[in-house]
Parts: structure tokens; sequence; C-alpha cells
């Protein structure tokens, strides 16, 4: 029996006027698989999403959800499909149980509003109108509705976006279940942790192009530059560990960071004794490995910010969750 | 119940619920109705102009000078009279028989020799046409007795008499057509402000676009909106009824004849108001051109104010309003008990109201290209 891929799309268009917001994007996503689109606002993100979920027509190429074409066969693909969009909203005065209802409704499925409500994490604010949500629970309450029809196939475009770290969190854990439940999830985010967390696959967007897709690790390895031996010293430093070993070495004088090549792990022990014969002050020291992060502002020349547009200098918090700490 | 009824119905409910926990629209829907009729019903007579035409026999100058003086005058500095001059030649009664219509058409007639008469202290009696039983009739009967006294007062007997002649079989009041009045303005503006709103909103917060995503299609959502304005136009209706009725004794009828208005008017003004809200660029462009569009069809469609107070070029442009049809069909309904004019009222009702349903069922969309 032939296992049907949940989402191909090839070649995939879309112009508005002199704009390519799409411009020729392919990829699959695979049953039971959580899979991200990365990139920063404007990427071409939800525009390529809501192609899928049969919202806009595309210009050119071919897009099957389901095995069905979004946009002509968008009523049956909705009785199929899960969806929160972007910044959910709902009507002001209705709690989220009276919301589930509704859904039930108009999907005609029975459902039990309290079980959804408990795997989404709401219960407790069941009965609190829509105006009263926080910006988390409003995201929860989009997710429970994404539920009412039982889909096997959920599109989340940027659910996270504009929440504090605790109501990201939670709206991770949902989506987690979701995942050990084998839902196959389609997710958009410009949060690149988020990626890293939750997404078996990444597709990192720009300019409606794909830059790069695969597991994290391997964007890492492909487009990553290794591991890396970070001293925090001055230039002279820098200069001397260069003039007396045949190692590669940078030198970020905004953060006074020595950094250098690892290509073997021996080549740390080089470093480090050419720094202590250098006889120059030196601080702390650390090994890291480039991060999604990191690769994501090469590919897309800049970071974002929490909004999700690109940094105005370049730079960005980056993380450190590979970094081996060591003190002299 | 089918699975289109079952939307309709589920949608039905949950906008109705939102409805009724937002204060506002409750209040404007059912509340402001009963205190406008409250209102106007007590203060009655107590504002406004009314329209009287004057046929001027004599052409004298102290006929003129008592017309100037006519012209204006109220009672207790309200409800002045302004005078429309009729020609000599034309047949007076006829030509009031004519204005009156449903409504009433007062007049005043000047005899012949009105200022040599005056001079040589000969008796002269000054015609006043009207319904007796005409708010309007009894006001302007007044003024003329009060000018012609002060007139008198000048010599040395009284010498202008007053007369009174029915003009008009029709034995209204105010209130009587007030309650009409106000019913067509909750057919117009409960609909109206919130679609104009919700559309434009639901555009802007993208809820539209969420719907899409369920198995609502646009014209469920539609219908269950204008099910709800019909049924609130309805309690409106009863509601104004009862106090036109029992607070101050209007004689209007309850028919069948009711429901075409009751259920064309919430749809004709539902899908206008969803036509604003879809084809406006921004919620703000929609309000304004909500307001534009309704605040003139609020006063000029005989809702508050019969239209015989009105000079003729804004009677004449009422013709135009779509909440003219209403407001006429159901005085027409419930104060004349005139069916065949109705009929017409009616016919025009729901063509409009098809036109802008298809136009807005076409131009709104769901889903972007």
């Amino acid at each position: 029996m032939v296992r049907l891929i949940p989402i191909e799309v090839n070649n995939l268009k879309k112009h508005y006027g002199d704009i390519k917001a799409v411009d020729g994007i392919s990829f699959t996503v695979n049953q039971g698989e959580v899979f991200g689109l990365l990139g920063p606002n404007g990427a071409g993100k939800t525009t390529t999403i809501e192609i899928l979920e049969g919202l806009r027509k595309k210009d050119e190429g071919t897009a099957k959800v389901l095995g069905l074409d979004p946009w002509e066969n968008g009523k049956d693909l909705h009785q199929k499909i899960g969806v929160i969009p972007q910044q959910f909203n709902f009507f002001e005065k209705a709690n989220p149980k009276e919301a589930i209802e509704y859904y039930a409704r108009l999907f005609g499925t029975p459902v039990n509003a309290n079980d959804i409500l408990k795997e989404v994490l709401l219960e407790d604010s069941a009965k609190n109108s829509f105006e009263n949500l926080s910006g988390g629970q409003k995201q929860k309450m989009g997710l429970s509705l994404s539920l009412v029809n039982s889909p096997d196939l959920l599109f989340l475009d940027e659910p996270t976006t504009g929440l504090d770290p605790n109501a990201r969190r939670a709206i991770w854990e949902v989506i987690r279940n979701l995942k050990a439940k084998g839902k196959t999830v389609i997710l958009t985010t410009h949060y690149l942790e988020e990626a890293e967390v939750l997404a078996d696959r990444v597709a990192i967007v720009n300019h409606g192009h794909i830059v790069a897709m695969g597991t994290s690790d391997e964007i890492i390895e492909k487009y990553g530059s290794g591991e890396r031996l970070e001293i925090h010293g001055a230039k002279e430093l820098a200069d001397y560990i260069q003039k007396n070993t045949e190692l590669s070495v940078d030198y970020d004088p905004t953060k006074g960071v020595v950094s250098i090549q690892l290509n073997k792990k021996i080549d740390a022990l080089a470093a480090l004794a050419a720094a202590e014969q250098s006889g120059l002050d030196w601080g702390e020291i650390h090994t890291r490995r480039d991060s999604l992060d990191d690769v994501f502002v090469k590919l897309v020349s800049g970071a974002v910010d929490d909004s999700g547009n690109i940094a105005a200098d370049g730079t960005q918090n980056k993380s450190y969750n590979s970094s081996k700490k060591m003190r002299r | 119940m089918s699975a289109s009824a079952r939307r309709i119905f589920a949608d039905f409910r949950v906008f109705g619920r939102g409805y009724l926990r937002n204060g506002v629209g409750l209040f404007f829907s059912l509340i402001f109705p009963v205190i406008l009729i409250l209102l106007f019903g007590a203060i009655f007579a107590g504002g406004g102009a009314a329209t009287v035409y004057v046929q001027n026999n004599d052409g004298g100058q102290l006929s003129r000078q008592y017309i100037a003086v006519l012209n204006g005058t109220g009672v207790n500095g309200s409800w002045p009279i302004i005078l429309h001059s009729v020609d000599p030649s034309v047949n007076f009664t006829q030509f009031l028989k004519e204005k009156s219509g449903n409504s009433a058409a007062d007049g005043i007639s000047i005899p012949q020799n009105f200022s040599l008469d005056y001079q040589s202290n000969v008796p002269i009696n000054v015609t006043v046409y009207g319904s007796p039983s005409q708010s309007s009739s009894q006001i302007v009967s007044q003024i003329v007795t009060g000018v012609s006294n002060s007139f008198n007062l000048k010599g040395t007997a009284p010498i202008i008499g007053v007369s009174s002649q029915t003009i008009s079989a029709q034995q209204t009041k105010y209130i009587d057509s007030l309650v009409p009045g106000l019913i067509g303005f909750s057919i117009l503006i409960s609909p109206m402000f919130a679609m104009v709103n919700i559309s434009a909103e639901y555009k802007k917060t993208k809820l539209f676009k969420q719907l899409s995503l369920t198995p609502l299609s646009k014209m469920e959502w539609l219908a269950s909106k204008i099910l709800w304005y019909i049924t609130l136009s309805f309690v409106s209706l009863l509601i104004l009824v009862a106090v036109g009725i029992f607070v101050f004794g209007a004689h209007i009828t309850l028919t069948l004849w009711l429901l075409p208005f009751i259920v064309l008017g919430p749809t004709m003004f539902c899908a206008l108001g969803m036509l604003v809200g879809t084809l406006s660029k921004s919620v703000e462009t929609a309000s304004v051109i909500g307001n534009v569009i309704t605040f003139p069809m609020m006063f000029l469609s005989g809702t508050f104010f019969p239209l015989y107070l009105m000079p003729e070029y804004l009677r004449n442009f009422a013709h135009v309003l779509p909440l003219f049809y209403v407001v006429e069909g159901l005085n027409n309904v419930m104060v004349y008990g005139n069916y065949g004019q109705a009929l017409i009222d009616i016919g025009v009702t729901a063509v409009l109201a098809f036109v802008v349903f298809v136009a807005a069922a076409k131009l709104f969309k769901w889903r972007e290209d």
C-alpha cells in the first residue's frame, strides 16, 4: 500500500505585481512529521501556507495537500485539515467552550469540548470571553478550534508570535503532544529556537525561495562553519596565535573575542598553548558550534527580531546550546 | 435539519449570543427607538415647521401684509407655518386633495376684495382647509385665528373671521405615523451600522478568512445575520406598537401585511451594510460611507416627521431613499389601510433588496485570488 504524502509542493509561484512573494518553492512534508518553514517577515511563508490551505490561488507550479488541489477542492480539504492562522482572532464575546461547540456544529462533528480544552491546556479559561483571554490563551483557543474536526494535518502559521516565553513554551508543549499522537504539522515561524525544538525538518525561506532544507543538524553541517574555540582577549592575542600556529583565527572587536576554527579537537590545545606562551592576558574560553540561528543569519543576511523583521544591525542574541564552558 | 440550516442556526446562535452580551448593540436596536418614541410622542408639537399652501384671491397690499405676518408665525415660538403660494386660477380644494395623498395638506384661502373690504369694514371670511383631527391643521387654525385677531384689533370691530373646511378624510395623529416611522428607523439602523462595522472589522482582523476554513459558506453567514436582524426588527416592532398604543393611544393596525417589510427591510440593509463594509479599504472609511448613506435616510424618509412637513425638493429626494418605501409602506398598512399603495412599496423594497443582496453576495469574497 502506497502511503499518501500529506503535502507535495513543486515549483510554486505567487506574484503580486512585480513582487515575487513565492518564487519557485518545492518541498514535501511526510506523514507524522513536524515541518518548519523558517524565514523573516515577507519571506513568503504565509503566502505559501495560505496557498496550501486553499485561501489563496497560486500563479504557477503544483501543490497537493492530502492529494487535493487546495484552491479547487477547498471545501473538501477544509473538512480534513486544521488551521491556526497568523494572529488568531474570534468573536470577542464568545468563550473557548462556546467556540468549540460552534465549530463542532459547523463541521457536523460531535465533540467533547472539555476534552479538547484539556488537550490544549485551556480548561481553566473555558468560560472566559475571547476579549478577556491573554495572547497565549487566544492562541491555545485557536489550536483548540483547529482540532475540532480531528484533522491528521495541521497548519500552524506563526502560532507563538508576540507571546511571552512562558506562553510560547506552553504552546510548544501542545504541539509536542500533537506530534506524539502522530499528527502531521506544518509550522511557520521566525523563531529559530522554536524550529530547532519542534521541527523534524525545516526549510529556510528568503525572498520567496527556499535557501536551505533538511534537519537542523543537516543544515548546520552543510552551511555552518564547524566547531570553534573562543577566547576572550585582545587583538594582539589573535595576532600572536595566528602567527605562531597554523590555525585559522578571527577576531571580533565588538565582543573582544578571538575565534579559532577547530578542524580537529587537538587544535584547541595548540591554540591554548600559544595563548599561554604569548604572555598576554586572556579570560573566559569555550567551544561552540554554529547554531541554526548562526546559519540562518548567514543565509538570510541578517538576524530577525521578535517581530520577524531582519534587524538593522544584523546582530542577534546567539544560542549557545552546544557550547562547552571551560575556565582557566 | 439540513447541514446548511444547521450551520446557519449555529452561526445565528453564536452571533446572537454575542449581540445580547454587548449592551451597545442591544441599546441601539431595542431601547433607543423606545426612547425616541417617548420623546417625540411627548413633545409631539414642540418643534418642526408646517408647510401650508396659501391662495391669495385678492392681490391687494393688505392681504399681502396679512400673509407676510402669517408666514413664519408659530405657536409659542414653535411650529412656525411656512407658506407656499398657489395661483388663484388653480382649483384650491382639488389641489389640496391631490397634495394630501395619504397625509395632511393644510391650506389658507384669502377671499377676493380682502384689502378693499378690510378698509371698508366689510366682514371678511378667511378659510382654513385641513383635517380637524390633524395636529398640523389644529395648529394652522390657531395661528390664522391669532393673526386675524391682531388685525381685528386695529379696526373698531372684528372684521376678519376664520372658518374651517375639512379637506382630508384621514383621521390620523402625529403618533400614528411616528410608530411606523420608528419601526422603519429600527429596521434601518441596527443592521446597517452593525453590518458595516462587522464586515470591515472581520476583513481587517481576517476573521472572514478564518471562517472560510470551516464548512460555513459566505451565503450561510449572511443568511444568519439577516435572520438575526429580522428577529430583532420584529421584537422592536412589537415594543414600539405596544408603547404607541398603550402610552400614546396611537391608532395603528397590526396586520400580516407588516411581514414583507419586516423581512425585506433587514435583508436590504444587512446586504447594503455588508456591501459598504466589504468594499471599503478600512474600518474608518466604511464607517464614514455608512454614515453618509444612513443619516440622510434616517431623517428624510419620514421616520421622525411626516414628509408633508418638508419642502417639496426634499419630498422628491425622499423617493430615491430605500427606507422611504419601507416607512411609506408601514404607514400604508398600519395607519391608512392603503394596501394597493403598500403593494407598490413592497414591490420596490423587494427589488431593491434583491439587487443589493446579489451585489453583496457577488462582491463579498471569503478567499483572495
